[in-house]
């Protein structure tokens, strides 16, 4: 008998992100289902989340009644504050960034290649507009933005992406070769959907875990590449 | 002695020339937006002017819709005023719009574009627009950066390898006039921010020919704690109070 398939809702696919954080980390979160991760840091782990415009260690997402301009993350949310926080400027934000000291950055995506390429700020190709962005934006099409997206995926120690496994209309977002525009080659090492988490090594992409009710099978037909099966394949552990 | 407090924020952008290249301080978001000197740039009559900044043209229903249940305030403003007046040829930016906020409206610069304006827009990654800045106050004309390696950003470019891995070569961005925002300032031009409203504000400060910053509040000299001082004076040329 099968089982009911159970896709994870965002915050619970935050919620198996925060899974990854180690004691002691430097953690940036991108905007999306990332950000939601700050707040199911596990009980007696500390880590530290930086947000790029100058902020380490901001407690969690600010409830409304003490949201406060001057406390907000990278992704326009409020934030709290927590002890031992410090604020800094944009370009020592950065130096972090560059300089490896963020141990892990999480991000949502657009698309995944099986090599860990990551494309998460375009919806399309710049090639099409001579690599342009006013040609781009004269067709209509949303305008497409970098932030910090491309400094995270070319410099952090860790890369995760954390996103709904297929788009809406049900294409596979975990692809062979990325056909968007791509942040960074070969960045992402952790692929944490709704259905599945994979693995991308030098061999190929590795099925770790799966949602309550998805087989194998169920997790390949929405994906691409052909997936390996992890011999230690479990049910997605929160 | 030396006072770098000006009577307004007009009187504090006079000189912006027609095609002079700003940076713009604040992130983005409503915190740290330089927002009356943006409204003071609104009333000069410089035109083809290059703005730089991380998202310095998100206008005022991409806070609203931002703000959820908090109240963006009247005062806010950004460079959608310099766009609707046409004053903008060039945006140097890392977010042009922002692709998680649908508007009733485009966002302006597609509204600019769609009105027929002819404006250059150059997309940077955001930590590297930063570094640009950074490196015109420094004095150092051009470095090498990991971030766009491997990506559309690389054609045409020079790309060195430095142990194993590729660096593209870029280049300072030489400025005539910064615009931040700060909470406190003093007559030397000494600043301290507010959480992470300080942001490009800190960066962008020294790293034009002149730095101009509004503040929320002018204090004596020696009321900021020297060691709470997060820019120098000598970074800043001009400041104003923040008309709120």
């Amino acid at each position: 008998m099968n089982m009911p398939k159970h896709r994870l809702d965002e915050q619970t696919i935050a919620m198996r992100v925060a899974r990854e954080f180690q004691n002691g980390m430097y953690v940036n979160l991108g905007g999306g289902i990332p950000t939601l991760a700050a707040n199911f840091v596990a009980e007696g782990r500390e880590v530290v989340f930086h947000t790029e415009n100058g902020g380490l260690g901001y407690g969690g997402i600010a409830a409304t009644e003490e949201a406060d301009w001057d406390m907000f993350n990278a992704s326009f949310q409020p934030v709290t504050y927590a002890p031992g926080m410090s604020f800094f400027s944009h370009d020592e934000a950065f130096d972090m960034i560059r300089g490896g000291k963020i141990d892990l950055s999480v991000l949502g995506a657009m698309q995944v290649s099986e090599k860990g390429d990551l494309a998460n700020w375009a919806i399309g190709n710049m090639a099409d507009y001579n690599g342009d962005v006013v040609a781009w934006i004269r067709t209509g099409r949303f305008p497409p933005g970098i932030g910090g997206a491309m400094d995270l995926a070319a410099a952090a120690k860790k890369v995760i992406v954390a996103m709904k496994h297929v788009t809406n209309k049900n294409e596979p977002k975990i692809v062979r070769k990325c056909t968007y525009e791509i942040t960074a080659p070969r960045c992402v090492s952790l692929i944490i959907t709704d259905i599945a988490v994979i693995e991308v090594t030098p061999q190929g992409l590795v099925l770790k875990e799966t949602a309550p009710g998805f087989t194998p099978e169920d997790v390949q037909a929405e994906t691409e590449p052909i997936l390996k099966i992890d011999p230690a394949l479990k049910e997605i552990q929160l | 002695m030396i006072n770098k407090i000006v009577g307004s924020a007009r009187e504090a952008l006079a000189d912006v020339f027609d095609g002079a290249v700003i940076l713009c301080g604040g992130f983005g978001c409503v915190g740290g937006m330089p927002a009356t000197l943006f409204r003071a740039l609104a009333e000069v009559p410089a035109r083809n002017l290059t703005l730089v900044g991380n998202a310095p043209v998100l206008g005022v229903r991409a806070q609203k819709a931002a703000a959820r249940t908090m109240q963006v305030p009247d005062w806010f403003a950004d460079g959608e005023l310099l766009l609707k007046n046409g004053q903008v040829s060039k945006l140097i930016v890392s977010v042009p719009a922002m692709a998680i906020y649908r508007l009733e409206e485009p966002f302006p610069i597609v509204k600019a574009l769609q009105a027929g304006q002819d404006i250059e827009v150059e997309l940077v990654p955001q930590g590297t627009l930063a570094a640009r800045m950074k490196a015109a106050r420094a004095g150092i004309p051009a470095f090498y950066a990991r971030p766009g390696t491997g990506t559309f950003l690389q054609k045409g470019r020079e790309v060195r390898r430095f142990d194993g891995k590729d660096y593209l070569l870029e280049e300072a961005i030489r400025a005539d006039f910064g615009i931040i925002w700060a909470h406190k300032g003093d007559r030397h031009g000494n600043l301290v921010y507010r959480g992470t409203s300080r942001s490009f504000n800190a960066t962008v400060a020294g790293a034009a020919r002149v730095t101009v910053a509004e503040v929320d509040e002018i204090v004596e000299l020696g009321a900021i704690d020297p060691e709470a001082v997060a820019t120098p004076g000598i970074w800043v040329d001009r400041i104003v109070r923040r008309a709120v």
